[in-house]
């Protein structure tokens, strides 16, 4: 059996990556082929987006499952990226657009999501726990607030539109088949990074600081340098889903950022599951799915209505997410295969 | 204000007057000068810088009169989490189910009142029964009892937007609280030498004043009562609480009932002098996490310091730099967090 199931400790990428190597490549594999039965549809608007969506998540996860800083604000850290993209490269609002090119655009704005990130968890991880959680929603929800009253810098309510995704290597990176590719490999490299990074010293390291931050500090690790440099490496995954984000949608404004969205990236990692880094993915596939296809069902006024009571229904009675409940019909399934009967 | 965080002592005298001394000085000081902005003519420089005395006044007035209903929305939310360790994100909602409620019965019975006391009292229902159904099942796990708040937000403002759609309302005040006063506070000095006075609505203060009485309330009850004893003793130390003969859970369910129906109370009471309508429940969530935040978590003066901070900081932000009002709030926020990060009253973590 995996040990998914058993104590968190154990839970790290050891065993699972080694058992799953597999499934991995079996992802991949299946990833990489669903263009040739996807149509456009389905290959950006569920496709695209739930990697985005994932990837976003994936940064939240990572601060969650192995530092124990549950952040609302990862939203906040991708719109720093998405404006970023918007205010140095090009947009048709007629405001700011720098115009730098692509290649200078988006490391720039990634390394100021990573350093908005970094001041956000060094403000945070001045207290505790519980505290982060409250402590990102208001950051997210004045940074909301802020956006929509500051028209100099943030144009205000309407935010900024006509943000193009580039043209480099001879493709247009606007076309839904290589906007796919695109943020498949994005998500791919950021999903290895953290399956690495988890096994790294520093990974281990950020465990140990989750599951027992006073005895780290008598062994003498600087704790709170550690959770600080955690969120910088969350910062570069979020900044990257942000600029995909902001192609994806060719427009930001407050609304992208919002408290609705902000709870959005949670959910996602909710439902998906904290534990390991694929929670986020499947996660955001559900939800972008149900987000899609729910609305046939019960309307799209009362959609919200529908995700509070899976979001209820996960957190009540599993609270590993899609993860947990895997974890719990794994073992049934294997002791039926092992019964004569079948 | 400040004067708790000082040593009780202040025998240090180095030179004349003591630490203590110095700082009731201070005090002094600054009561004066504000007493002079308030009641002197100004002169032409000071308006030059401020606007005007009128624009100035207005802000400050309004600020405090804000954060009296910031404070009633925040007393409930930091006696929960207070008591509990329980982040209640579904705040706001009561907030605006208390507001949307108060419409309701108002405009159903005629009687501003009623509406007030029946918020107040289906609010604490809903609180109890919140606690009993919903935390009391997820004891000890403070995430997953925020989570299932976001969830219940996200429920709640849906259901709402369902009932009361999207439109704004504005809860009517009755007659005897409507209507403007005069101040005894001159604004400005026509050229016939005729004095204008400030003149400023009525129910504002009123707010103010039920603030003012609320919290007053709260501290006796918190540090003059039985009950109060006890959750007092809760806060500190819970399996104590529980281990000497008390039912815990009947003294969460009274926090909650008190922190919910305060939240419907404040609904009612903000929905009169400013509107109703979908997406307040996160300002008023976001005012509340702030003011908690510089206040100190689970303290009651605390949350009238830190209302009084963020009322005035956005209304005076509102005035003097009007696309930058949310970072003076912000500031506050990063800076109390930087220096104390419990906050100005908390207790240590």
């Amino acid at each position: 059996m995996t040990s998914l199931a058993h104590s968190e400790q154990e839970a790290t990428a050891t065993s699972w990556f080694e058992r799953v190597g597999a499934g991995n490549w079996l992802i991949a594999a299946a990833l990489i082929l669903y263009p040739a039965v996807a149509s456009d549809f389905f290959l950006t608007q569920i496709g695209g987006y739930s990697l985005i969506f994932g990837t976003l998540a994936l940064s939240l996860m990572m601060l969650a499952g192995y530092g124990g800083m549950v952040s609302l604000a990862q939203i906040t850290v991708a719109g720093v990226a998405g404006y970023a993209v918007a205010i140095f490269g090009e947009n048709s609002s007629n405001v700011l657009g720098f115009g730098w090119p692509w290649w200078l655009v988006v490391p720039w704005a990634v390394l100021l999501a990573a350093v908005a990130s970094a001041l956000i968890g060094w403000i945070s991880v001045r207290t505790e726990g519980i505290y982060t959680i409250m402590i990102t929603l208001a950051i997210a929800t004045a940074s909301f607030y802020f956006a929509q009253q500051n028209y100099s810098i943030f144009n205000g309510f309407s935010g900024f539109a006509g943000i193009r995704a580039p043209q480099f290597l001879g493709v247009n990176w606007r076309d839904p088949l290589p906007f796919y590719y695109l943020c498949l490999g994005v998500a791919v490299v950021a999903y290895a990074a953290v399956l690495y990074g988890a096994r790294s010293t520093f990974g281990l390291t950020l465990q140990a600081t989750r599951d027992n931050p006073r005895r780290m500090r008598a062994i003498g690790y600087n704790v709170t340098a550690h959770k600080v440099f955690a969120w910088f490496l969350a910062g570069i995954v979020a900044g990257f889903a942000g600029v995909l984000l902001v192609w994806f949608n060719g427009r930001i404004s407050p609304g992208t950022i919002g408290v609705g969205p902000a709870i959005n990236v949670l959910i996602i990692a909710v439902i998906g599951g904290m534990r390991h880094p694929i929670g986020p993915y499947l996660g955001a596939v559900v939800v972008v799915l149900m987000q899609t296809f729910a609305i046939d069902i019960v309307g799209a006024e009362r959609f919200n209505t529908l995700i509070g009571l899976v979001f209820l229904a996960i957190v009540f009675f599993s609270p590993d997410g899609i993860l947990g409940i895997w974890a719990k019909i794994k073992p049934h399934l294997a002791q039926k295969a092992m019964r004569p009967d079948g | 204000m400040s004067l708790a965080e000082q040593p009780k002592t202040g025998i240090d005298s180095a030179g004349g007057i003591s630490r203590r001394q110095g700082w009731g000085l201070f005090w002094l000081l600054v009561a004066a000068l504000l007493a002079w902005l308030v009641f002197a003519t100004w002169p032409a420089w000071l308006n030059d810088i401020l606007i005007s005395k009128k624009a100035f006044i207005s802000a400050i007035l309004n600020g405090i009169t804000l954060a009296g209903l910031y404070f009633l929305v925040a007393s409930g939310f930091t006696l929960v989490f207070g008591l509990m360790r329980n982040v209640n994100l579904a705040h706001g909602s009561l907030f605006l189910l208390g507001a949307y409620l108060g419409y309701a019965v108002t405009q159903w019975t005629g009687n501003w009142l009623v509406g007030v006391v029946a918020s107040f009292l289906i609010l604490a229902v809903i609180g109890v029964l919140m606690q009993m159904i919903v935390f009391r099942r997820l004891e000890g796990d403070d995430l997953r009892q925020t989570l299932v708040t976001i969830g219940i937000s996200i429920l709640a403002a849906d259901l709402m937007l369902a009932v009361w759609g999207g439109q704004t309302y504005q809860l009517e005040t009755p007659d005897w609280l409507s209507g403007a006063i005069t101040l005894p506070v001159i604004t400005a000095v026509r050229s016939n030498g005729a004095s204008v006075f400030l003149t400023y609505p009525f129910y504002r203060l009123v707010v103010l004043a039920a603030a003012i009485v609320v919290g007053v309330g709260l501290w006796l009850m918190l540090n003059r009562t039985r009950v109060g004893m006890m959750i007092r003793a809760g806060v500190d130390d819970r399996a104590m609480l529980s281990a000497s003969g008390v039912n815990v859970h009947l003294v969460f369910a009274a926090v909650f009932a008190i922190g919910a129906g305060l939240a419907g109370f404040a609904g009612v009471v903000g929905g009169s002098a400013l509107s109703i309508a979908p997406g307040e429940d996160i300002r008023y969530l976001l005012a509340s996490l702030v003011v908690v935040i510089v206040g100190g978590m689970g303290s009651i003066p605390g949350a009238a310091i830190g209302a009084l901070l963020i009322g005035l900081a956005e209304q005076i932000g509102l005035v003097y730099f009007p696309t930058y009002g949310v970072v003076l709030t912000f500031v506050i926020m990063v800076v109390t967090l930087a220096i104390r990060p419990q906050g100005i009253m908390g207790k240590s973590l």
